[in-house]
């Protein structure tokens, strides 16, 4: 049985969604996700609804409480994960496959600028035992330790973070929902935040809300002409201690997309993948998860970038959106975020230039200091 | 209600089970607890973690463990590391909704083995007590500032139910009598109350009227874990798998007091469910032990009669007469259910799983049935009264 994608929808994208509660910008995704998929009433039409959200970004226990009203899913079959937008896909993916459900809507939303205390949150994330005695001041201290020992083992340059950040920006001013596209900016007139991370290496958060109805090959046209389908999506997570993770490649998102290419029967990804949108929260981020996805040999995408191949236009465009660095970073919503880019980018709802618009992945890592990657692999 | 059975093309089993003490103030850090059931299971079904495809982790609200992130943090303990880990949640509920997540791992083809893992620290998030995690449960514009107790609304609900079906303290009171002394049969129970009476519980502090002492479980830390398996692994594994027959979870309007307190209709909605896909159109007959959601002794007859257990109004009679008891007709809450036992919360609904279980595989030991068991059922309910999952499961 095959999943496909019959609507989307997202609201906010904005520094601070200062008019809507975090529940009507809920609403607000799931309403224009509801139209994209042909008028679907959500009372009648969908069998169950995942909701992809954190307690503690939500500032409220047992946050799942509030997931059914919005999405019009009281009384129904509704449930969260404790991950990115993304894992929802999966889980769903999975829920149709069993031949239980027809039709599943998947949503996340974050409103980081509701969040006062972003960093002690982050924080709150590490063990209780060994690293969160340390009192690390700021959470970014994590990455950028992430970022020497990619440096120092690949030969990563400071140059090719600055190139992954102007291609980012440029790209970003295509994008609609990318407030943080900045093309004139200089990466290196930015202040360093945590040596050798630069503020323009780090993306700033957002708040956003997005929605996806996904369902099977036996229903998905009675909503949409022209589904996208989700035809592998996997995800992995790597040890959490992280005195005992490889700080220098993402196992994680090796793994997890060798699980979707996988299902989807993709052999080169190189070679069979029209475009990426793959997670750069942080610049070097990308580099290393271009490699990880096996989009480029490992050590070789900062040589690939400079050439110009995940260039808009190049030969395998990657974040056409810009990624977080353009867009930000709405928490559990990024994946999300990638995935409903990479939708419209497929549907030609986004103007891109990329050659072909047939074979899209996606991926989503959480950040710092989880070691959780998804990857899906989409097609026309 | 309908009898159309679904089928699905692969089936599901449960092949093991495994399970920590429950005990308030446990030493064990939540990734140990987490470990330790795992490790039952996985030994129960002579596995080792290279032989499992994917890990669900259950865990209530993050606030209890004091940490964010907790499925990323639980990952290591519930043996989940390069592997495909989700975390699920649907507050209190989710104890048995972890193995419904489970189950479609399995249903839908692309899991083997699944090892299933629900834990729960209580004791120590939060100064004075546990109660300080639950008062940030509320709609933080409409409630939180009038800063309610959680058991407030738990006393207008039992406040409810007694006085729409008539039913008196006393007859509320055996639940928990009935349940705390079945505990002490179960090796991992909190509370075992071998002479507890009816006169203990009505004469226990009153803490929000008329919900008294011994009407809640304790406050509890502890681990639950199952691997559940596709047919053709679990065959290899066991030659006594209990295979899951229907899962069902709904979820009603985040706005409680919108709602008839007197009869949980999203129960009603998740059993119908599960009952649909297990063939199941008469329950009070072909349901042969039952562990429904106890953490107030009224809520295991509010959900006796929501599961269809018994008629609106009915479960006080059943249990006054018996028909409750271990060697009854119905026997429900053999394990001694969350008044017995202990609640910590997602591990305490998966310990009612791992209950059934063994039931069905005659494993229970002091606890098994008297009559014998076929099918049996656990229940959960949580977030704010609003939440119900069923599984259904049987030889």
């Amino acid at each position: 049985m095959r999943v496909g994608i019959a609507g989307v929808g997202w609201f906010g994208f904005q520094p601070e969604v200062v008019d809507y509660s975090f529940r009507e910008m809920m609403f607000k995704a799931a309403q224009r996700a509801y139209e994209d998929a042909g008028g679907l009433d959500p009372r009648r039409d969908v069998d169950a609804f995942i909701s992809c959200q954190e307690d503690f970004w939500e500032g409220i226990s047992i946050a799942d409480e509030f997931a059914p009203d919005p999405v019009g899913g009281a009384m129904k079959a509704v449930y969260t994960v404790t991950g990115d937008g993304l894992q929802c896909v999966g889980q769903a993916y999975m829920m149709i496959k069993s031949g239980l459900f027809d039709v599943v809507v998947v949503e996340s939303h974050g409103k980081p600028s509701d969040v006062v205390t972003l960093n002690e949150v982050m924080f709150t994330a590490t063990d209780p035992v060994s690293l969160r005695p340390l009192g690390l001041e700021n959470v970014h201290a994590l990455a950028a330790l992430e970022a020497r020992a990619y440096m120092a083992r690949y030969g990563v340059e400071e140059e090719h973070l600055e190139a992954v950040v102007e291609k980012a920006h440029k790209a970003g001013v295509k994008n609609p929902r990318a407030v943080y596209a900045s093309p004139g900016r200089s990466r290196a007139s930015t202040p360093t935040v945590v040596d050798p991370l630069k503020e323009a290496d780090i993306a700033k958060f957002v708040d956003a809300a997005v929605v996806v109805v996904l369902a099977s090959d036996r229903v998905v046209r009675d909503f949409t002409d022209a589904p996208v389908w989700v035809d592998g999506v996997w995800w992995s997570t790597e040890i959490s201690t992280l005195e005992y993770h490889d700080w220098a490649f993402p196992h994680h998102a090796r793994e997890a997309a060798d699980g979707a290419y996988m299902q989807a029967k993709v052999a080169d990804p190189a070679k069979e993948v029209g475009f990426a949108e793959v997670d750069n929260r942080y610049s070097f981020k990308e580099l290393q998860h271009i490699e990880a996805l096996r989009l480029a040999p490992r050590g070789q995408a900062k040589e690939l970038l400079a050439d110009g191949a995940f260039c808009p236009g190049g030969r395998l465009p990657v974040n056409l959106s810009g990624g977080a660095l353009a867009e930000g970073v709405p928490f559990e919503v990024h994946g999300l975020a990638r995935l409903s880019y990479a939708v419209a980018v497929m549907k030609g709802d986004f103007k891109a230039e990329v050659d072909r618009r047939d074979v899209a992945v996606v991926h989503s890592w959480r950040g710092v200091p989880t070691t959780t990657s998804v990857v899906a692999v989409l097609r026309l | 209600m309908t009898s159309r059975n679904i089928n699905f093309k692969h089936r599901v089993a449960v092949v093991s089970a495994g399970m920590t003490l429950f005990r308030s103030r446990m030493l064990e850090t939540p990734q140990e607890l987490a470990w330790l059931a795992a490790k039952q299971a996985l030994d129960e079904a002579g596995l080792t973690l290279k032989d499992i495809d994917c890990v669900v982790i259950g865990s209530a609200p993050d606030a209890f463990d004091g940490v964010h992130m907790k499925g990323e943090y639980l990952a290591e303990g519930a043996g989940g590391i390069h592997k495909p880990t989700i975390r699920v949640f649907v507050g209190g509920a989710t104890g048995v909704f972890v193995p419904i997540a489970a189950w479609w791992h399995v249903a839908s083809g692309l899991c083997k083995k699944v090892l299933v893992v629900a834990e729960e620290k209580m004791s120590h998030a939060a100064k004075p007590h546990t109660q300080y995690v639950f008062r940030y449960i509320w709609d933080p514009i409409v409630e939180k500032p009038l800063n309610p107790n959680l058991i407030w609304i738990f006393a207008m609900e039992m406040h409810r139910y007694m006085y729409k079906c008539g039913v008196k303290k006393e007859d509320i009171a055996l639940v928990s009598v009935k349940n705390k002394r079945n505990a002490c049969g179960h090796p991992s129970a909190q509370l075992c109350m071998p002479n507890i009476t009816v006169d203990d519980v009505l004469k226990s502090e009153v803490l929000v009227w008329p919900v008294q002492l011994l009407d809640i479980s304790p406050t509890s830390d502890g681990a639950v874990a199952l691997v559940l398996a596709s047919e053709e692994e679990a065959r290899r594994i066991t030659d006594t798998p209990v295979w899951i027959k229907g899962v069902g979870w709904t979820l009603d309007t985040t706005h409680w007091t919108n709602r008839d307190l007197a009869y949980p209709e999203y129960v009603r909605r998740a059993a119908e469910m599960a009952y649909r896909m297990a063939g199941i159109d008469n329950p009070r007959k072909q349901i042969d032990v039952a562990e429904p959601y106890d953490p107030f002794d009224y809520k295991e007859l509010h959900h006796m009669e929501g599961l269809g257990l018994a008629r609106k109004c009915e479960a006080p009679v059943l249990t006054r007469e018996g028909v409750t008891q271990r060697d009854g007709d119905l026997p429900i809450n053999p394990s001694g259910g969350l008044l017995g036992v202990g609640n910590p919360i997602a591990a305490a609904g998966l310990m009612k799983v791992a209950e059934i279980f063994w039931q069905i595989r005659g494993e229970a030991g002091a606890r098994q049935v008297k009559k014998p068991v076929y099918t049996g059922l656990a229940q959960a309910w949580g977030d704010l009264m609003q939440a119900g999952t069923v599984i259904v499961m049987g030889i």
